[in-house]
């Protein structure tokens, strides 16, 4: 079959991919067709367990067979079927006329091989260039993708890598030979926002520089909207939707679509009336030091976690704690709960200075704040019914069981669930049901103030909204003070009233969300908000509206 | 530098421990029922009234308990490990006399064992869920749960016994004079029975572990990134495998080392292999008590070096120690 | 799902692994055979019964043969199983104690609690435990409760490192913090929270440990500081030592009934810790 360049690059052509017997469905993917074109960036975009990540997987011949394997269908790639070619060929294809990365950087290389070495690894499987030339091509490729001091970098271990360029490494190996395809499998997922748009910028570079077909995977819209030329929607093993990222994003048309792009919080935060009253919480200059490396012979280096924290919440307000990793906000959060003992400054619930009480008295005065956790597989104890999880906190504190049990089913009711879910487990519900349970089981002590530490984080995203807007609605009915700490802006300027930027331990911007988007001060402000992807796309009317129907049950 | 400071650390840490033996050897003594000076004179030296007076001497039995600690321990730090009355030589001879013997044995069977094991493991997680996996699995399975000292009885029937091709006891032919060459084979025979012995049963435990750990690495994500550049399955199993699953094979050697001192006893007990196992054989039907807490004494020592020696390996093949 | 539902659950994976069935067949006939060996054969295992150094299968009454004062060996067979369980099982328990205790104070509690108790099992598990476990039987002088004692002080330190490990991974769960930010004791949150999460790999590891201290006490009477008292199978395999050439039978079928049971309670611990840790499908399996 020759090849022109209008033909697709890749060509999937009813593509189903069985699961192993027993799984929550027979197909991963089925009856599957997409094309790949040359010189494009493909997204394709979809929640968790929509099949998207097993297609690029077995494109590249990569399933875990034989638990995972295609049972229908033909990839058309250079005028053969990858499904029908053999291992051998496979190998010859893979590292040189198509790439992968992947999503986890920091496990992505092997710990105990040089970068150098790993990346001259593709010349020498595939038989390319003689030792002197692997050597510069290497340094070559170390330079393209960014990466500092490259004539020196590749004597190092990747335990000496950041995470952002432990992904360019990879990037590098990859595009080693010049393959015509790049398989991206949510490489920024796990980074940083400003890492996140430096490695995508990265991307969109060298696909435009090479005139490169990458197909990428991603449950992000806005980073469809930064770099998606065209865009494939996929739910639960099917593709939905397909088209320009213009149609897509600005018009979609089927159902499933419209709800998730609504479910995508706007970047832009509404204008809000500030909230007035004393204050519920008072943090005054908090310290966090750690101190690392401490040996017979070294000294160890202090480093601040957070260092003079200061900032107040009133009741009825939400107060974001916006940073990336490192920068403090959960140590922060967690020296308030007590989780953490600071090593200075104040944390006052009206009189009382919460970060001094003793541990006997801190065991009394636990009502004042209770906390809200970010995974719900791991915040609810497996061997525990939900009703007894959430009746637990007013049993250590003195109240009998049977009316401790009695408020656990009027909170289960109070967060959207049916009281019978007191008697079951925890593995018999889904992720956003568990977290209004984490809800239902923080509210269980009647506390003054919430800490809610990445509470959607780990959801997909037409979850998130509703857990989202059930945050919001206890907040309002019992007119809590709610410390929303979060990576994600576009959550941050939705849901909170005023927000504080924290970089390495410092805040270095406060202020109310709208002022502090729309005109921000310093520097880091301005270059996280700079940073997120696709902020300049808005949520089109069209699925605003289908929001109104039905939606995903959480 | 920061190899150093580890290396430093664990020699600091080495010499507490030895302390720690001595002084837990001390109160043992004190611990045995009967008076101390007839503890340490044992059986034999029980009987003799003025051996008993020298020890009362010797070690101060008179004196209050920190002194008497004191002399025991400055003692043992210039490998004053008592005398036995049995044997009538200082314990320290006797044991340094037998120690070469030990180390020819263990030494051999910990190579045995780690090579065979690493290889059989490595061979059984490349060919994981067929017959040669199971083959090896419940090979290394039924070595596992067999009884060290059986194993060795077994094998003298057999193999001397029944075949003839091996001697059952001993280090060398009594009696028969050989030099050089001929001394070395003459030992190397004799050596063959009781190090498979030993060596065939700690090789499982190195087995099961370098095939789990190996099948727990095959799952990681570099190595998918490898499959992904096209590398072939061959160097795949070899250079990322192999290498990360060796780890913690090489940190359990360290631990096992332990283990196969206590094997030694066992072995050169049914071979009569004249190393400090049997030496420990023999104080314990004398009852010999300064006999055996010195032999204690040293096979831990021989631990703790060989745990030293692991724990370096161990910084030269994972560059992350630098860190530490 | 109910309690009976995982409990079925459980038993239906462990049914799976063939090799955990035939453990626990074969551990379920030693613990009879220990149990009715009063009944099948009243007679003492000490009793001299018959000529001495009869081969086995060749006179009626005695099929396993007898030993060099005439003893009858299928008697010691099946009382040995009274001696190799009875230590196994106690020793165990003394082990899981002390390694649990430790373990969970080390791993919940950190800083110095975990530092000072780390250096201790590190010390014990430095010391050749054999030679451990003979130098204590051997200063106490023999006995069962200075075998299964010495046995239980030198098997803790592997029980301690699991408990440790699993304490410092749950404590820092998310489940954890939460009991820790609702107010519930430490006391409440290690015995009701973490334990519980702790309970399938002890008792993987306990069963593992059982088929370890059947070999300890064996090696120990084996080499002459079992219980005097007590007609052990390492005992019956060291009284054999000196008459290998004569008498082989001695030594076999007590090695093999030692054999038997550890691979069995080997296969059984694999079984419970596939059942009890249905992760995602083995490679393979």
């Amino acid at each position: 079959m020759a090849q022109t360049p209008s033909d697709p690059l890749i060509a999937i052509r009813n593509l189903s991919v069985s699961l192993p017997p027993g799984a929550e469905r027979p197909y991963a993917v089925e009856d599957v067709s997409f094309d790949l074109h040359h010189n494009e960036i493909l997204c394709v975009v979809g929640e968790s367990g929509s099949g998207k990540s097993i297609s690029a997987n077995a494109v590249m011949g990569l399933l875990p067979k034989p638990h995972v394997r295609p049972t229908a269908g033909e990839i058309w790639f250079e005028g053969r079927d990858l499904l029908q070619v053999s291992e051998a060929e496979m190998q010859d294809l893979r590292g040189s006329r198509m790439g992968m990365i992947f999503q986890e950087p920091m496990t992505a290389l092997n710990p105990l091989m040089r970068i150098g070495e790993q990346i001259a690894e593709v010349f020498d499987a595939h038989g390319a260039h003689g030792r002197r030339a692997r050597r510069d091509k290497m340094v070559e490729l170390l330079r393209d993708v960014g990466l500092p001091e490259p004539d020196t970098l590749g004597e190092s271990y990747p335990f000496r890598l950041s995470g952002g360029q432990r992904q360019r490494v990879m990037i590098a190996m990859a595009l080693a030979l010049e393959p015509s395809v790049l398989i991206a499998d949510e490489p920024t997922t796990a980074l940083d926002v400003t890492t996140q748009a430096q490695i995508l910028n990265l991307i969109k570079t060298i696909q435009a520089q090479r005139q490169m077909g990458v197909m990428f995977i991603t449950h992000d819209f806005g980073v469809v909207a930064e770099i998606a030329d065209r865009v494939a929607v996929m739910q639960l093993g099917k593709v939905v939707e397909i088209g320009t990222a213009e149609e897509v994003l600005n018009a979609p048309k089927h159902s499933y679509t419209r709800r998730l792009i609504a479910a995508v919080p706007n970047f832009d935060p509404p204008r809000r009336d500030p909230v007035q009253g004393t204050p519920v919480l008072s943090v005054d200059k908090l310290d966090k030091i750690y101190v690392t490396g401490r040996g017979l012979f070294t000294k160890g280096r202090r480093t601040h976690a957070a260092q003079a924290v200061s900032f107040d919440i009133r009741r009825g307000e939400t107060l974001g704690l916006v940073g990336e990793s490192g920068s403090g906000k959960s140590t922060v959060g967690r020296c308030i709960v007590r989780l953490l003992d600071a090593d200075g400054g104040a944390i006052r619930f009206g009189e009382l200075d919460f970060a001094k009480l003793t541990s006997q008295e801190l065991r009394q005065q636990r009502k004042h704040v209770q906390m809200v956790f970010q995974d719900p597989y791991a915040s609810l104890n497996p061997r525990r019914k939900i009703g007894r999880i959430i009746a637990e906190g007013p049993i250590a504190h003195g109240t009998s069981e049977a009316d401790a049990m009695a408020r656990a089913k009027d909170l289960l009711r109070l967060v959207g669930l049916d009281a019978g879910a007191a008697e079951r487990y925890p593995h018999e519900f889904s992720g956003g049901q568990r977290q209004r349970v984490g809800i239902a089981r923080a509210l269980a002590l009647d506390p003054e103030l919430l800490v809610a530490d990445e509470p959607v984080s780990a959801l997909d995203v037409s979850v998130q909204a509703q857990v989202l807007d059930l945050l919001n609605d206890i907040k309002q009915r019992l007119d809590l003070a709610l410390l929303f700490i979060t990576h994600d802006l576009r959550v941050a300027a939705q849901v909170c009233d005023r927000i504080a930027v924290m970089k390495l331990g410092e805040i270095v911007e406060l202020g109310d969300t709208h002022s502090v988007f729309t005109n921000p001060q310093h520097a880091y402000t301005k270059e996280l908000l700079a940073a997120v992807p696709g902020r300049h796309w808005s949520i089109p009317e069209v699925a605003l509206q289908a929001a109104g129907k039905a939606r995903p049950e959480a | 530098m920061n190899k150093l400071n580890f290396i430093a650390r664990r020699l600091v840490k080495a010499v507490f421990v030895l302390l720690a033996i001595v002084v837990l050897n001390f109160f043992l003594i004190r611990a045995a029922p009967g008076d101390p000076a007839a503890v340490m004179a044992g059986e034999a030296g029980a009987a003799d009234e003025k051996f008993l007076q020298q020890l009362e001497e010797r070690f101060g039995l008179d004196k209050p308990m920190h002194e008497q600690l004191w002399i025991y321990v400055s003692g043992i730090v210039v490998l004053d490990m008592g005398f036995s009355y049995r044997q009538q030589e200082p314990v320290a001879d006797l044991i340094f006399e037998r120690l070469p013997a030990t180390l020819l044995l263990t030494g051999t069977a910990f190579a045995i064992s780690i090579l065979l094991g690493i290889l059989l493991g490595a061979l059984a997680a490349a060919r994981v869920g067929r017959w040669a996996d199971s083959a090896i699995t419940v090979l290394a399975l039924i070595f596992y749960a067999t009884p060290l000292f059986w194993i060795a009885l077994m094998s003298i029937l057999l193999f001397s016994v029944y075949l003839g091709w091996l001697p059952a006891f001993g280090m060398v032919s009594v009696g028969a004079g050989f030099t050089g060459l001929d001394y070395a084979l003459d030992v190397a025979q004799h050596l063959v029975l009781p190090a498979l012995t030993l060596g065939l049963f700690f090789m499982a435990i190195y087995t099961r572990m370098t095939r789990a750990s190996m099948l727990e690495v095959f799952d990681q994500d570099f190595v998918k990134t490898a499959r992904a550049k096209g590398v072939r399955p061959g160097r795949i199993t070899r250079v990322h495998v192999l290498r990360n699953a060796i780890l913690p094979v090489i940190t359990l050697a360290g631990i096992q080392a332990g283990q196969i001192v206590g094997g030694a006893v066992l072995t050169e007990t049914v071979f009569a292999w004249p190393g400090i196992g049997r030496l420990m054989f023999d104080a314990l039907l004398q009852r010999d008590y300064n006999l055996l807490l010195g032999i204690f004494f040293v096979s831990s020592a021989m631990v703790i070096l060989f745990n030293l020696v692991t724990d370096v390996v161990y910084t030269f093949v994972d560059p992350r120690i630098e860190l530490k | 799902m109910t309690r009976r539902e995982s409990a079925r659950d459980f038993l239906r994976r462990f049914a799976r692994n063939k090799g955990a069935v035939v453990g626990s067949g074969i551990v379920a006939i030693v613990v009879l055979v220990a149990l009715l060996a009063p009944l099948v054969h009243p007679q003492s295992p000490w009793d001299m019964v018959q000529r001495p150094f009869l081969p086995p299968f060749t006179q009626e009454g005695v099929p396993f043969g007898t030993d060099t004062l005439g003893r009858d060996i299928f008697a010691g067979i099946l009382y040995g199983a009274q001696i190799s369980l009875l230590v196994g099982l106690v020793s165990t328990l003394v082990a899981l104690s002390i390694g649990v205790t430790i373990g969970a104070l080390a791993g919940y509690y950190g800083g110095l609690i975990d530092d000072a108790l780390m250096r201790t099992t590190e010390f014990f598990q430095t010391i050749p435990n054999f030679a451990l476990a003979i130098v204590l039987v051997a200063i106490f002088q023999p006995s069962i409760t200075s075998v299964i004692v010495a046995i239980g002080v030198v098997s803790w330190p592997p029980v301690a490192r699991l408990v440790r490990g699993e304490f410092l991974s749950l404590r820092s769960r998310e489940f954890v913090q939460a009991a820790r930010v609702i107010g519930q004791s430490n006391r409440t949150i290690i015995t009701s929270q973490i334990l519980p999460n702790t309970v399938s790999p002890i008792i993987v590891m306990a069963s593992l440990m059982i088929a370890q201290a059947i070999l300890l006490e064996s090696a120990l009477s084996f080499l002459g500081l079992g219980d005097p008292n007590t007609m052990s199978w390492g005992y019956m395999i060291g009284a054999a030592r000196t008459v290998l050439r004569q008498a082989w039978w001695m030594s076999f079928f007590p090695g093999v009934a030692i054999l038997l049971t550890v691979l069995a309670l080997n296969l059984v611990g694999e079984g419970l810790n596939d059942a009890l840790n249905p992760r995602l499908a083995r490679k393979g399996r």
